[in-house]
């Protein structure tokens, strides 16, 4: 981990690190997300890359100091490229015995635990269920210790400002930020200025949490406890304005410029669930663009009401996560037989039933793909990193428009929630995904007069016209019966059903001649390749880069679509011996592409609520390719 | 492409009626209630592109397909959630729903509450004939307790719903009640709905003379009427019977009870106030009848002004571009922490 060393004028040396993986992690209490989210933020100015995994438990409050309310934080800072938030953490903070205990495997053995000790007292020890006091039996023999009396450092700090004792120790987790930002030379104003800006109407609290920030830098500085400084240099990356965000957050926005390129107003209906709530958060606080949005009383009533929208003339679009698309499927179901727009956003998270809320999965694609009844094709997006979530949303919104159909866009509570270093799109560059609106009569009947027939089809795109009330003489009525092809008349007709359902089915197959080819990453022949969808394209992106690095030579695909398949991936994967196919799911694209491609790829499983690591994946192409 | 409805050209019931010929039963109360509203419609000066029929499943549910307007045939019980996205993004439009009790009121009451609760600009008519139709003649929850249906042999055990209760349990601005045999009362009742602002309730008693057939003749035939059918007149002493003889008067224990004009003088009796703003006394009237078979109040029970949710969705677009600006994406995307690469 260490480049160079080079002494510095006092005693202490300052190392360069190419990266560092620090996981944060205390108790639900501890504020550890949003130590995380500042230290990310500081090193993100700093020019670092990064990426970050938050990773906290589905009880608001746990009962204090238990292992299951145990709230970590986990970020890779680094001088080059990251696509993850790192293998395993080189270092630990862990505010109690609990976070000790839970996320101490974790850590990378020799690496670094920066720990509170005045929290490690007999309740403490107790509760996390340790016997014996860990800093003392040589639980940590393996790792380098620094205990850091931070509760009682941040209550002295702040005796003379007026704080009261309990809300001063509320500030030791900007103590651990203070102490973490000198060992890693992280600048401190951003840290300050935020601090100001967030708390600044609360004098006290600011002034509490500036002077545990500044107090935490400072011990690191003068209490001879480390040896080092280490520095993270920032990151070559590509010229341009950079924000730091997160997936739901560039979703939102992404669903905001949608509705710009599409000229048409947006209205979101959602109901609460985790981990899909901050689009609805934020996407209500944005009416200023014209966006309406509309928490309904139930997942079915948010969807239904999305399609209400749609029906008048607005992108209707509703956000959920698993069990909310279980329970959405029917009025999806009902949108595909009206053929109109509608956008329907899965936040993946363990499932099944309330499975695990707060930890990502990729286990919904069947349900995307197969999850109503009746022949039921429709399009699926996936997201494959925090920022291109914005992308993904234009590109859902885009195909809904053109096609009339509903679209699922996958996303996942991993890329929700996690966060990079985004170079700003320049908005000229977002395609115009406008779409027209029926006006006019569209064909005449026997005797010759204009008539509308709702279901007379585009012959390039099959998609049906969109008419929307308030349109004189275009009076017509949609439904969920089976409709005449063309008049839209509801019709029982054997052979009009088969025709329709063919139409249906092919309107969403011609799609793949409207959508990028496959995403291919390729280096040099090889007869090895990655297939990725969703979240995982991080994993494997650093995997393969890795295995590049040591001259193994590793092709990586990546599926932006789940339906239709892009054109030319049954041609591409014929290319290889083994194409393995890593999903946080029980392999659901691997059947897909062996029943679509007959191609025996290699399924790579994990259904741990946590993301694949680089090195999962890396070991995974070692394996195949020793095969080889 | 909005026009204003009370402007527009006039227009005769066979600009109203579609090219779609009825897949109802022969004698079913449903025709007279589609009659009623196509003829109604040229004389409220509504205007067919502007006015949209939302549905969800059910015999009732294939209403929107008669109507020469724009229509939406949805899912089982969803209707009121389909109305409300469309209500509230097109505030514009008249926006009615129909549906049965089983629709409404069982696989969709949640979505009923909450519909009428924020005051949604929508007009649900409420076809209750107390069982399940399109199936073939199930129960449904506003059937009566003893009920011999292919699903209850032995008769249902079920407490039924008395739908004017939960509509204005609800919080529902506008709550009334009419039968299919009466095409002025229900004319007078569906303009009523329309002319309100918000949500607007109404229970039409429906026949089903396949499957329930007679439900309410013991209050709505012609010669029952008077003796049944309390007509509820805004400001006025409720009172029925061929002569006006027999009024709803409310007692020292705060219950309504059904009197003899005669018996309590016609001070005493209880004047209707649909305007009211507590829904205390509606919810008592509408409690006055257990079942079609008891004098039974028809009318406006409450008419009153509420904040409409799409005028306030409106305003709070226009609020936060006041205080805001209009929506700037380049500047969003710039709204946190950004740094240069150079």
């Amino acid at each position: 981990m260490t480049d160079t060393a080079t002494q510095q004028p006092g005693s202490r040396t300052v190392e360069d690190l190419e990266r560092l993986v620090i996981r944060f992690a205390g108790d639900s209490g501890d504020g550890m997300q949003l130590t995380g989210d500042r230290f990310t933020s500081a090193s993100a100015l700093f020019g670092n890359d990064l990426a970050t995994l938050p990773d906290f438990p589905a009880e608001i409050r746990a009962p204090a100091g238990t292992l299951h309310g145990v709230s970590a934080f986990q970020v890779q800072v680094a001088s080059e490229t990251v696509t993850t938030p790192g293998d395993a953490p080189t270092v630990l903070v862990a505010m109690n015995p609990a976070a000790l205990r839970s996320e101490l495997d974790r850590l990378e053995v020799g690496g670094t635990v920066i720990i509170n000790s005045d929290a490690f007292e007999e309740r403490n020890l107790d509760k996390a269920g340790y016997t014996d006091d860990p800093l003392t039996d040589g639980t940590l023999d393996h790792y380098t210790t620094y205990l850091v009396p931070m509760t009682s450092l941040t209550k002295e700090v702040c005796k003379d400002l007026g704080v009261k004792p309990r809300d001063a120790e509320r500030s030791k987790n900007f103590f651990a930020l203070g102490v973490v930002s000198w060992l890693f030379d992280r600048p401190v104003e951003p840290t300050l200025d935020w601090i100001q800006q967030k708390f600044g109407s609360r004098e006290k609290v600011a002034a509490a949490n500036t002077a545990a920030f500044k107090a935490g830098h400072a011990f690191g500085e003068t209490a001879e406890m480390f040896q080092a400084t280490y520095k993270v240099r920032p990151a070559e990356l590509e010229p341009g304005t950079y924000t730091s965000i997160n997936g739901n957050t560039a979703l939102s926005w992404g669903l905001i410029a949608a509705a710009q390129q599409a000229k048409l107003p947006l209205f979101l209906a959602s109901y609460p669930i985790t981990p899909a709530s901050d689009v609805l958060h934020e996407l209500s606080g944005r009416k200023n663009f014209g966006v309406r949005t509309f928490q309904a009383e139930d997942e079915i009533a948010a969807v239904c009401a999305a399609v209400g929208a749609s029906f008048g003339g607005h992108i209707g679009v509703t956000t959920t996560s698993g069990p909310g698309l279980a329970l959405k499927a029917e009025t999806i179901g009902l949108a595909l037989s009206i053929e109109l727009p509608l956008l329907v956003i899965d936040i993946q998270r363990g499932g099944p039933s309330t499975g695990l809320p707060t930890k990502t999965e990729a286990s919904d694609l069947n349900l995307a793909l197969y999850g109503r009844h009746g022949e039921a094709p429709l399009p699926v997006v996936a997201a494959y990193s925090p920022s291109q979530c914005f992308f993904a949303a234009i590109e859902a919104v885009r195909l809904a428009l053109k096609y009339r159909t509903p679209v699922i866009l996958l996303s996942d509570g991993y890329l929700a929630n996690g966060s990079e270093p985004w170079l700003l799109p320049d908005l000229e560059d977002l395609p115009d995904i406008s779409v027209d609106f029926t006006t006019q009569p569209n064909d005449t009947d026997a005797e010759g007069n204009p008539v509308f027939r709702p279901y007379l089809r585009d012959p390039a795109t099959l998609a049906r016209p969109w008419a929307v009330p308030g349109t004189p003489g275009l009076m017509h009525r949609v439904g969920g019966l089976e409709k005449e092809d063309g008049s839209g008349n509801i019709s029982y007709s054997p052979a009009n059903h088969g025709l329709m359902t063919e139409l249906r089915a092919n309107k969403v197959a011609g799609i793949a001649a409207d959508i990028p080819p496959t995403w291919v990453d390729s280096d040099g022949p090889t007869d090895v390749a990655v297939l990725s969808w969703g979240s995982v394209w991080g994993a494997v992106t650093s995997a393969v880069r890795r295995m590049r690095a040591d001259d193994v030579q590793v092709d990586h695909l990546h599926l932006t679509h789940l339906s239709p398949l892009h054109a030319d991936l049954g041609d591409l994967l014929g290319r290889y011996r083994t194409v393995l196919v890593p999903e946080m799911n029980l392999g659901q694209l691997a059947s897909i592409i062996r029943s679509q491609y007959l191609i025996d790829v290699k399924s790579i499983t994990k259904v741990e609520g946590v993301p694949f690591t680089a090195s999962e994946i890396a070991a995974a192409i070692a394996g195949a390719v020793n095969d080889n | 492409m909005t026009t204003d409805t009370s402007t527009g050209p006039s227009t005769t019931k066979a600009d109203w009626t579609s090219d779609q010929e009825p897949r109802w039963c022969p004698g079913c109360g449903d025709y007279s209630i589609l009659s009623a509203m196509q003829l109604l419609m040229p004389q409220l000066g509504a205007q067919p592109e502007n006015t949209v029929f939302v549905s969800g499943i059910g015999c009732a549910a294939r209403f929107p397909y008669y109507m020469k307007t724009y229509g939406m045939h949805g899912i089982h019980g969803r209707a009121p959630a389909l109305a409300t996205g469309l209500a509230t993004c097109r505030p514009d439009l008249d926006v009615w729903v129909v549906g049965g009790d089983g629709d409404i009121l069982s696989i969709g009451g949640n979505h009923l509450l909450h519909s009428l609760r924020r005051n949604i600009n929508i007009k649900i008519l409420l076809f209750n004939n107390q069982i399940y139709g399109l199936t073939k003649g199930q129960y449904s929850p506003t059937s009566e307790i003893g009920k011999v249906t292919k699903s209850t042999p032995l008769g249902s055990v079920d407490e039924p719903l008395n739908p004017l209760s939960v509509a204005l349990g609800a919080e529902a601005t506008f709550v009334a009640r009419t039968h299919d045999m009466d095409r002025n009362h229900m004319q007078e009742m569906f303009r009523r709905a329309w002319e309100h602002t918000g949500a607007a309730f109404v229970e039409v008693y429906q026949n089903c003379n396949v499957f329930n057939d007679g439900a309410f003749a013991e209050i709505t035939k012609k010669d029952k009427r008077p003796s049944m059918l309390i007509t509820l007149e805004h400001g006025e002493p409720i009172r029925f019977g061929a002569e006006g003889e027999r009024g709803v008067i409310m007692n020292r224990s705060g219950e309504l009870q059904l009197v003899d004009v005669a018996d309590v003088g016609e001070e005493n009796l209880l004047i209707h106030d649909e305007r009211a703003e507590t829904p205390s006394l509606a919810f008592a009237l509408s409690r006055l009848s257990s079942g079609p078979f008891m004098p039974t109040p028809i009318g406006v029970f409450r008419a009153v002004e509420g904040p409409e949710y799409a005028s306030q969705v409106t305003r709070q677009l226009a609020f936060a571009q006041d205080r805001s600006g209009p929506g700037d994406l380049h500047a969003l995307l710039r709204s946190r922490a950004t740094w240069e690469v150079a």
